[in-house]
């Protein structure tokens, strides 16, 4: 994972060791490190950050005789990036549902997120990985918008052997996920996990349609799916989503599809939320916890 | 508009340029970096951008001057050449007369394939064509069914099973029933795929070798990062691909993945999608982009594109009088519509204008361009008599017509303010009031006579 961007980080710590910090190295570095965060797919804005970071460690910097400048570059990157992800919030997906289950309540989990990046594939991943788990979760079709949206749904529950509580297509969206809750109350199920239909964030109609979601049924998380191929709009979408839902965190999909990762970057920097877990493949096995440090290990160690 | 953010920072480096007094390398060097970074922004391949901007910089400090022309002009003209070739040749889809024509739609997971096939689909049954749908995706949960529901919605026969497995043996069916029923264009959706998935992509191979299609489409994501270049390459190693669709550019994404696509595969970009409805599609006018994105600074092209496209032949001389004598009615706007799927000359008119299309403030043009969809809602809520003379929507009407159409009051005040808007805007264009738009005179000049 993120292959690309550890190779550029390496060859940048390479040429640290090799030379002693001259200005112009410290912009030659930057320049390398610039293209490798923008190849990597780390939002401009990001990527700015980031480079903000090192540029103020490094510029002047002298080196101690026994400091190893590659080191030095590892830390000062390291660090750089620890920033950017900067999160302190933690979720604990099972803890949650535990203590839910503990009152006797489902914990409801809602997924948004823009069109086709994965939000229905998930949450079937998911409701696989809770299942394995030896918890009984429901699903709710709460995307009543898209053609064959419930349908999609409906085949994953049947193949995963779960129930799917939906109504027609067209149907109110909150309705159906307010029905799932309540029928996994009174079926003592552990999880509801709302899929929502894949919108724009600039089409205020939809955005409006989601809130009313979330409104109704007060879900425990909301997760914004994002796309891990996903470039610059990665910003613009995570945030659009946390300012008008707020995102509990985060699960990316598609990491298998070669991806650089770098908007695991832009979207946490933005939504200031964790990345809860990666989706690595189209079966129901593709799905991986999340670690925050697992983009820093895989930026670094060799 | 098609990469309208980019167009905007482009256009304002290029601005900053016109502005300075004296272009000196410093000039050129901060140009260089202001279009460098737009182009970055817009998700543009990384390298291709180092490339494309090196080059500018290279040209336009090095390149002699041709004579009469100011250092200004041959900066922009450079960076118009060099932008051109970033955005590919246009383009349009060909159908075979006579025959059938047979287009497989390939691309990422998700990237918008299904609901593409359905809009092509639906854009050539509007101008005529006999087509028919063929659902080669035996991979994802629904596939059929999603393609069965759109086809349903747009009058368009689908082929499919959704029990079957082999997606080759399908779409080798699909293909045959369609061409036996003679029709004029066949779409064949498959499953989606990527470069690292081997299997995946050698039965996409396998499909195109049997049904042998006169043209593969990539369907790109509008929201594509770096990774539009290598993945359009896989695509087109394994199947030739022979021209683009890029999706989702309806909402903040500035479509940079989908040049690095036409770069990778020298594949021409021919249709956008802007939503999630069947309607939503346009063709893709890369000399229009560009113009847009240089505003007044190459007007002869402009206008040389004004009057071979737009006014010859999408506008009829009737329609344009009675719009540029200020009669437009909302009949007008809704015909249009219909007919050219938002691209009707009321748009275009503005747009085309040189300088107009900067100086109509861009929100106003947003929230018509957004609010468009429930327009056409409200004004199908509507009477003949009510689209031909918006004047006599009283309270009453506007009631019924809002209740009709699910949409508000409010709504229905807005299409009214906002034609309002339009027709007066028209009005003041055709009466040459806009002295700063010198172009527009000399193009009313050539207006046929009996426009005037
Ligand atoms: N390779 C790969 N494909 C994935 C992954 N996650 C989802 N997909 C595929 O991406 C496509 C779209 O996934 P969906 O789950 O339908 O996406 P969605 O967000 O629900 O889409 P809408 O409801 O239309 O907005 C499907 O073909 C999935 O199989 C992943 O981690 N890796
Ligand atoms: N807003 C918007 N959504 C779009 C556009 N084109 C497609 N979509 C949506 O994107 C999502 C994915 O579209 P699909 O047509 O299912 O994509 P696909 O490529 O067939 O997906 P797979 O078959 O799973 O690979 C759906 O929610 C579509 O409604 C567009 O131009 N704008
Ligand atoms: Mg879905
Ligand atoms: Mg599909």
């Amino acid at each position: 994972m993120l292959e690309k961007l550890r190779q550029k980080f390496r060859r940048v710590v390479k040429r640290v060791t090799r030379r002693e910090l001259s200005p112009a190295d410290v912009e030659d570095i930057i320049w390398e490190l610039q293209v490798g965060l923008l190849e990597s797919d780390v939002a401009v804005p990001v990527a700015d950050k980031i480079i903000e970071r090192v540029r103020e460690q490094l510029s002047g910097r002298k080196l101690g005789l026994k400091e190893d400048p590659r080191k030095l570059a590892d830390e000062v990157l390291r660090q750089a990036i620890h920033e950017v992800l900067g999160t302190d919030g933690k979720v604990d997906l099972l803890k949650l549902i535990d203590a839910k289950r503990a009152r006797g309540e489902p914990a409801v989990l809602v997924f948004v997120g823009i069109n086709g990046h994965g939000k229905t594939t998930t949450i079937a991943k998911l409701a696989k990985y809770l299942l394995d788990r030896g918890y009984k979760p429901v699903l709710a079709a709460a995307d009543t918008f898209r053609a064959a949206g419930i349908e999609q749904l409906e085949i994953h529950a049947e193949r995963l052997d779960l129930g799917v509580v939906k109504q027609r297509r067209g149907a109110d969206a909150a309705a159906v996920a307010y029905d799932a809750v309540a029928h996994a109350k009174a079926r003592g199920l552990d999880v509801v996990l709302v899929d929502t239909a894949g919108r724009m964030q600039t089409d205020i109609n939809l955005m409006d349609e989601m809130r009313k979601i979330v409104r109704v049924v007060k879900p425990d998380l909301t997760i914004f799916v994002g796309d891990a191929l996903t470039g610059n709009d990665a910003v613009e979408q995570a945030s659009t989503f946390d300012r008008s839902v707020g995102i509990d965190g985060s699960i990316l999909c598609k990491m298998d599809a070669d991806s650089r990762g770098g908007a695991a970057l832009s979207i946490t920097h933005v939504t200031g939320k964790p990345i809860l877990f990666l989706g690595t493949g189209q079966g129901y096995g593709d799905l991986v916890e999340f670690d925050p440090n697992i983009i820093l290990n895989a930026l670094f160690t060799d | 508009m098609v990469l309208d953010k980019l167009g905007k920072a482009l256009h304002g480096a290029l601005q900053k340029l016109t502005r300075a007094t004296h272009v000196d390398e410093r000039a050129i060097k901060e140009l260089v970096r202001d279009i460098q970074r737009a182009l970055l922004q817009a998700d543009v391949n990384v390298q291709l951008v180092l490339e494309l901007t090196k080059r500018i910089e290279k040209r336009a400090l090095e390149e002699e001057l041709p004579p009469g022309m100011a250092r200004k002009e041959h900066v922009i003209k450079i960076v118009y050449e060099e932008l051109s070739t970033l955005m590919g040749r246009p383009a349009q889809l060909q159908l075979k007369p006579g025959q059938s024509t047979v287009l497989l739609m390939v691309g990422l997971q998700g990237s918008g394939k299904t609901t593409s096939v359905a809009k092509l689909a639906l854009y050539f049954k509007k101008r005529g064509f006999r087509v028919g749908m063929v659902c080669a995706d035996t991979f994802r949960p629904g596939a059929y069914e999603q393609l069965s529901q759109l086809g349903e919605q747009a009058g368009i026969p689908v082929f499919g099973d959704p029990k079957a497995k082999g997606s080759i043996e399908l779409a080798k069916r699909g293909v045959e029933r369609f061409k036996r029923e003679r029709m004029d264009l066949i779409i064949v959706d498959s499953a989606g795929r990527h470069r690292r998935e081997e299997t995946l992509m050698e039965e996409m191979k396998q499909i195109a070798q049997t049904v042998k299609p006169d043209e593969v489409m990539l369907v790109v994501d509008g929201t594509l990062g770096q990774q539009a270049k290598d993945q359009a390459a896989a695509f087109n190693a394994a199947t030739n691909v022979g021209s683009i669709l890029i999706t989702k550019l309806d909402g903040t994404a500035k479509g940079g993945g989908a040049l690095s696509a036409v770069a990778a595969t020298g594949a021409p970009i021919k249709f956008i999608g802007v939503g999630e409805h069947v309607e939503d599609l346009e063709p893709f006018a890369p000399e229009r982009f560009v113009a847009r994105l240089l505003g007044m600074g190459d007007i002869e092209t402009l206008l040389k594109r004004i009057e071979e496209a737009a006014w010859a032949e999408e506008v009829k001389p009737a329609e344009m009088k009675a719009i540029l004598a200020g009669k437009l009615t909302l009949q007008d706007v809704y015909d249009q519509l219909e007919m050219l799927d938002k691209m009707g000359p009321l748009k275009k008119l503005i747009q085309m204008v040189p300088g107009l299309g900067m100086a109509v403030p861009d929100e106003q043009m947003r929230v018509g361009e957004e609010k468009l969809k429930r327009f056409r809602v409200i004004m199908q809520s509507m009477t003949p008599g009510e689209l031909e003379n918006p004047r006599l929507l009283n309270a009453s009407r506007m009631r019924r017509i809002a209740r009709g159409s699910g949409t508000s009051e409010a709504d229905v005040k807005e299409l009214l303010r906002q034609y309002e808007l339009m027709r007066k805007l028209i009005k003041t264009i055709a009466r040459g009031r806009i002295p700063k738009f010198g172009p527009w005179g000399k193009l009313l000049k050539q207006v046929p006579k009996e426009l005037k």
